[in-house]
């Protein structure tokens, strides 16, 4: 019993310990600056649908395609040893495919949105395989493989569907984007519960977790043990095409239009963030998706909190760099080792004191 | 190599210049039409730009009487080459929308020396007023003069604003943000909340549910393009707090794109001002009628639309993109 206790607090959390710290302070933080904050409400929008609505609703909605594309990004970071950095770019691609199928078919029915949606995938899950080949053939470090559609993704975006920013109106769209009728939960949370939902039952039904952190680990050793290791990393990048092909088309959804210069912008730093806060060694090997998701979340909650007391938007990314490179530096080998060592010196403290008790 | 390239187009003129005398088709007003060479940036810079290129075509037409010659690049070197090959080709004015402001001299010295009349528009250009006959600008300012005032004519019990800024810096945000500024000091207009979503939709909407959630009161969002504004009307939606024409909240955006203009015809929002792409009506206007403009510099009028005025018909002939 003691001893279960001990590894849940030593190895179940262990990981999860810095994210979930994270979230504490963030909540307490926010309880003590209004205890009001994380009230929910029920509001009927202007469609007619009683919604759920407050500020809990809107980190928890607005962290959606970043926790999608940090699910994404784990694999990538574990198998290879890097990021991508262009999922932007590709999201703004696939949400342009999404739009511009969308607007060649004379009307918007649940399966063109089904056929839309599955064109954005193919066409990101290309361009994963892209960057995936870039890293896992030609051997070229992930950052510098995925620089390139970075830098050129957005123009591949404008091309699609040229300059003005497109609209698509439809329900269907809307539904996707903001609450479907009849759901008082937004539906980008539920499409996180089911992407989330359907990566844990790929592991549980595949050995892609255990390849994944093998090739992380040790490539050589891996690739001795008859694993085929370029294999797992171009399916890394490819299931990583998948959700940004997924966060893409809810962005899209959101608002019912494409702005391909400012769709998911910067997120690729915010979805390695998450990574890294979520415990994940950025140099690969054992990674926790769970740990990634909530580290999404964290990221998102800051940066509510911030709007919340009126910190310019400007000052924002400023204000989050300060808690994240608290957060990075606590949750660093090194702090954790003197953190250990300081503690295995006070447990050995007191029971040298008992021993002189005991005498 | 600036100097370089220059030296490679003085030569270029200079064979050209030459070619053209040896075929003696000095050929200036082709078919009694006059003849207009456009020197502007790409239709693909933007939907204010395409709007802009589509204008110069459509009053420069040879049903207008025109012959319109049109060469479009965002590089000022390409620019200059073009408008070297214009005069050379004996256009009778010269149109331009330059991407820098500078370098400009030689050309235009050479235009006059030719007797082509240069008109500039939407961008000014470093050089001496004597070297143009008129700009046709923007003020990015009187935008925002424009829509504050349209907001003040409403006559609100009360002015609670939101506002949405773009990317900080830009002419647009400058323009914009001005003259609400102004309102915010005097003490006319309460600023709820002046954040820069840095003209990011999904950010516009974050800004306003953070506003709707603390539970604050407002009555007026003033963003600072129709994304960040359909941004913040899908936060009200979402919160089920009525907008537009006789809603609660007073909805504004810039840039007149289509499709803002017809949130605004369906009542949606209420005011959508826009930075007029327009030029080409008043330079045409100043070529036919022969005089010489009283100012050098003339300031093009701002547009703004309201909802309960506006028209299919306005839509059409001022929205941006489809």
């Amino acid at each position: 019993m003691k001893e279960n206790k001990k590894r849940f607090l030593k190895g179940g959390l262990g990981q999860l310990t810095i994210p979930v710290i994270a979230v504490a302070l963030l909540v307490i933080f926010n309880l003590i600056r209004d205890p009001g904050f994380f009230s929910i409400s029920i509001t009927h929008n202007n469609y007619g649908n009683a919604v759920l609505a407050g500020n809990l609703i809107s980190i928890i909605n607005g962290a959606s395609e970043l926790a999608i594309l940090a699910i994404g990004m784990t694999l990538v970071t574990a198998a290879t040893k890097g990021q991508d950095i262009s999922v932007g770019a590709a999201a703004a691609i696939a949400g342009s495919v999404f739009v511009k199928v969308l607007k060649s078919a004379s009307s918007i029915s649940v399966g063109t949105v089904i056929l839309a949606f599955l064109c954005a995938a193919v066409v990101a899950m290309l361009f994963g395989a892209f960057n995936g080949t870039l890293v896992a053939v030609f051997g070229i470090q992930p950052m510098i493989a995925t620089l390139i559609l970075y830098t050129c993704g957005r123009s591949i975006a404008y091309w699609i569907n040229g300059g003005a920013t497109p609209t698509v109106e439809s329900p269907i769209i809307s539904a996707i984007g903001s609450f479907a009728p009849g759901i008082p939960i937004p539906m980008p949370v539920i499409i996180v519960i089911v992407v989330t939902i359907l990566f844990k039952l790929l592991f549980h039904f595949t050995s892609l977790e255990i390849l994944t952190q093998s090739v992380g680990i040790n490539q050589s050793a891996a690739r001795l043990n008859g694993i085929n290791t370029t294999f797992i990393k171009l399916l890394s990048f490819i299931l990583l095409g998948v959700c940004v092909a997924v966060s893409g088309c809810i962005g899209v959804s959101r608002l019912g239009l494409i702005n391909h210069e400012t769709l998911l912008l910067d997120v690729e730093m915010d979805a390695i963030l998450a990574v890294a806060i979520g415990g994940n060694s950025l140099g690969g090997g054992k990674f926790k998706i769970s740990g990634s998701i909530i580290g999404a979340y964290v990221i998102q909650m800051l940066t509510i909190t911030l709007y919340a007391m009126k910190v310019s938007s400007t000052d924002v990314k400023a204000y989050k760099a300060i808690v994240i490179v608290l957060l990075v530096v606590i949750g660093s080998p090194v702090v954790k080792q003197r953190f250990q060592k300081f503690m295995g010196n006070l447990k050995k403290g007191k029971s040298e004191t008992k021993g002189v008790e005991g005498a | 190599m600036r100097r370089f390239s220059k030296v490679v187009a003085l030569a270029l003129v200079l064979v050209m210049a030459l070619s053209l005398c040896a075929c003696g088709a000095g050929g200036k007003k082709a078919g009694g039409k006059i003849t207009v060479g456009v020197v502007n940036n790409p239709p693909s810079e933007s939907g204010y730009r395409e709007a802009n290129v589509k204008d110069m075509e459509s009053v420069f037409s040879e049903a207008n009487g025109y012959e319109l010659k049109a060469f479009y690049s965002i590089k000022n070197d390409e620019q200059l080459q073009a408008a070297q090959g214009f005069i050379t080709e004996g256009v009778d004015y010269l149109l331009i929308s330059a991407a820098e402001t500078t370098g400009w001299d030689e050309v235009l010295k050479k235009a006059k020396e030719a007797g082509i009349k240069v008109y500039l528009f939407d961008r000014m250009i470093d050089v001496d007023q004597s070297l143009y006959e008129a700009a046709v600008v923007s003020d990015m300012a009187k935008e925002g003069e424009t829509a504050v005032n349209w907001l003040l004519d409403q006559k609100l019990p009360e002015y609670n604003v939101i506002h949405i800024q773009g990317a900080m810096g830009s002419d647009a945000q400058i323009g914009r943000t001005g003259a609400l500024d102004a309102q915010f000091a005097a003490g006319t207009m309460k600023k709820v909340v002046q954040q820069t979503a840095t003209w990011d939709e999904a950010e516009a909407k974050k800004i306003v549910e953070s506003v709707i959630n603390s539970g604050e009161d407002f009555n007026v969002i003033y963003a600072e393009n129709d994304g960040m504004a359909k941004g913040a009307v899908a936060a009200l939606d979402e919160a089920g707090i009525t907008h537009g024409v006789d809603g609660k909240v007073v909805v504004m955006g810039f840039d007149c794109n289509k499709w803002a203009l017809r949130e605004l015809l369906a009542k949606a929002w209420n005011y959508d001002g826009q930075c007029s792409p327009f030029q080409a009506q008043i330079i045409s206007d100043l070529i036919k009628s022969g005089n010489a403009p009283s100012s050098k510099i003339i300031i093009n009028e701002e547009k703004g639309f309201d909802a309960t005025t506006l028209t299919q018909s306005d839509i059409d002939t001022y929205g941006l993109g489809e």
